[in-house]
C-alpha cells in the first residue's frame, strides 16, 4: 500500500465523491450512446441470478401456499356455496360448447377445412418481476439447451401475458401486455371491429385507434392476425370503461401473480420492437 | 483490516491472527454484503418492483449515517450500478441517486446521528421523497418520456414506512455481527 501524509489522504478522500459523480455521468452517457452495454449486463446478471431465484421459488411457494390455505379455511363455507353456483352455470355452458364444437366439427368436415398446426411450446417458471418500477416484464428461469428465442408468444392459463424480449443462456424476459412499449394489434370478438391495445404500465391497457363503433362494456378482446406480429384470436381480456370513460381491456391473465407461462413457438416471422440486433447466446 | 484508528489508541488486544483478521475483514464488509443480498432479495418475486429501490436507499442512508467507513463512496458507486441493472432503470439513475444520499449523509452525520430515532426518521422520509422523485425525474429525462407518478409516491411512501422495521434491524446488526471492535 501506498504511503500518503495525512493532508494528501485527506483532499484525496475529499476528491472521491465529486469523481464518482463524474463518473455516473459518463455512465449515463455510456447508457444513451449504446444500449446494448446495459442491456447486455441485464441479461447476464439475469442469467445469473435465475438459479438463485429458481432456488429461492419453492419456499416461497410454500409460505404462500401456507397463507392462502389458512383464509381460505376461513371464507370456505361461502365459498363453497358460490362455487356450487358457478359449477351449475358451467355445466350448462358445458353442453353450450359441446353442442357448438360437435356443430363446428361437422360444418368444417362439410368445407374441407384445413385445420391449423397445434404450435409447440414450452413452459417456464417465472422467478422475478424483472420490470423495476418504470417497467412491466417478468424473468423466466430456463433450462441451458431451450430453444426460446426472441418474438415468442407468453401465454398462462387464461389468455396472453407478453412477448419474449431477451433471451440469456438460463434466462428470458417477457416484456408484459401492460408495459408502457407495448402495442399489440387485436380483434373487438363482438363486432370483429381491429384495435391497439396500448400499455400504460397501471394494471389495465387502453385501447386506441379502433375501427368501427365504440368498443362494447364486456367484449371479449382477442388479438389479431393482422400484423402477423401475434397468431390471431388468442384471449387477452375484456372491455371496461374507466371513470372517466376510456375504453380499457381487463387482461385475462393474472399478470400480478405470473408463477408458471408457457412460451409458444408459432413460427411468426416479426421480432418485437428494437428487433434486428444479434442474439446475445447461440443457445 | 484493522481500523485507521486502531494504531492509535493505547491498550493490550490479542494478536491479529488469521482467524481474527477474516472475522474482522467480515464485519467490515457487512454493510456492503447485506446490502447487496437484501437488494437481491427485494428483486425476487416476493415483493413488488418498489421494493428493490426502497431497500436500497434504506440500507445506504443507515450505513452511510451511522458507519460510513464500511460504506466508501466507490461501493455505493457499485450499488447504484447494481441498482439500475436489477431495476432496469436507465443506466446511471441510481447511480447519481444513491451516491447524493450518500453524500448528504456523511455531510450531515456530525448532527444527525447524535439524533433520537424518530428525528432520524423524519430526515428520512424527507430522503425518500426526494430520492424518489430524483429517480422518477431522471428517468423521465433519460427516457424522454413523462412517466406515471403514482410508482414513485408509491415507493417514496414504502421507502418511509420501511425504515422502522429496517432500522432495528440493521442497529441490531450494527450493535453485533457488523461491529469491529467485536472482532
Amino acid at each position: 500500500m501506498i504511503r500518503l501524509s495525512v493532508p494528501a489522504r485527506q483532499a484525496l478522500a475529499k476528491l472521491t465523491l465529486p469523481l464518482l459523480f463524474v463518473a455516473s455521468f459518463g455512465v449515463i452517457l455510456l447508457g444513451k450512446v449504446d444500449t446494448m452495454v446495459a442491456d447486455r449486463a441485464r441479461i447476464s446478471l439475469g442469467d445469473t441470478l435465475a438459479p438463485i431465484y429458481a432456488a429461492l421459488a419453492m419456499p416461497i411457494e410454500q409460505g404462500r401456499w401456507a397463507v392462502v390455505q389458512f383464509t381460505d379455511f376461513w371464507g370456505s363455507s361461502a365459498e363453497n356455496a358460490r362455487l356450487r353456483a358457478e359449477n351449475d352455470a358451467l355445466r350448462r355452458w358445458q353442453t353450450v360448447a359441446l353442442a357448438l364444437d360437435a356443430e363446428n366439427q361437422r360444418l368444417k368436415a362439410e368445407l374441407h377445412w384445413v385445420p391449423t398446426a397445434a404450435p409447440a411450446y414450452v413452459t417456464a417458471r417465472v422467478v422475478a418481476d424483472d420490470g423495476g418500477v418504470y417497467a412491466k416484464a417478468v424473468l423466466l428461469s430456463v433450462g441451458p439447451n431451450h430453444f426460446i428465442h426472441k418474438g415468442q408468444i407468453a401465454l398462462d392459463e387464461r389468455g396472453l401475458v407478453g412477448r419474449v424480449t431477451d433471451v440469456g443462456a438460463r434466462s428470458a424476459r417477457v416484456l408484459l401486455i401492460t408495459d408502457l412499449n407495448s402495442r399489440i394489434p387485436v380483434v373487438l370478438e363482438g363486432s370483429r371491429a381491429r384495435a391497439i391495445m396500448v400499455g400504460t404500465n397501471g394494471p389495465r391497457p387502453r385501447l386506441i385507434y379502433w375501427s368501427d363503433a365504440a368498443p362494447k362494456e364486456g367484449d371479449r378482446v382477442v388479438t389479431s392476425g393482422e400484423a402477423n406480429a401475434l397468431p390471431p384470436d388468442l384471449p387477452v381480456g375484456v372491455v371496461h370503461y374507466s371513470a372517466d370513460h376510456v375504453p380499457e381491456v381487463v387482461p385475462a391473465a393474472l399478470l400480478h401473480q405470473l408463477e408458471v407461462v408457457r412460451i409458444f413457438e408459432y413460427g411468426l416471422g416479426i421480432a418485437p420492437p428494437d428487433g434486428g440486433r444479434p442474439p446475445f447466446h447461440s443457445g | 483490516m484493522p481500523a485507521p484508528d486502531a494504531d492509535r489508541s493505547p491498550g493490550i488486544r490479542p494478536r491479529p491472527t488469521l482467524r481474527r483478521q477474516l472475522d474482522a475483514a467480515a464485519r467490515q464488509s457487512f454493510p456492503i454484503g447485506s446490502t447487496v443480498a437484501l437488494m437481491l432479495l427485494g428483486n425476487a418475486p416476493l415483493g413488488g418492483p418498489a421494493l428493490l429501490p426502497a431497500v436500497t436507499i434504506t440500507s445506504v442512508f443507515f450505513w452511510s449515517l451511522y458507519r460510513p467507513g464500511a460504506m466508501p463512496p466507490p461501493a455505493v458507486f457499485l450499488l447504484g450500478l447494481l441498482l439500475d441493472l436489477l431495476g432496469w432503470l436507465p443506466m446511471g439513475d441510481g447511480i447519481v441517486v444513491l451516491l447524493l444520499v450518500h453524500g448528504f449523509c456523511v455531510r450531515w452525520r456530525r448532527s444527525l446521528a447524535r439524533q433520537g430515532f424518530l428525528i432520524v426518521w423524519l430526515v428520512f422520509v424527507g430522503f425518500a421523497v426526494v430520492a424518489a422523485a430524483l429517480i422518477w425525474a431522471i428517468a423521465a429525462l433519460l427516457l424522454f418520456r413523462l412517466l406515471p407518478i403514482g410508482p414513485a409516491m408509491f415507493q417514496a411512501m414504502l421507502t418511509a414506512a420501511l425504515y422502522p422495521a429496517f432500522a432495528i434491524l440493521l442497529t441490531a446488526a450494527y450493535r453485533t455481527v457488523a461491529d469491529p471492535e467485536r472482532a
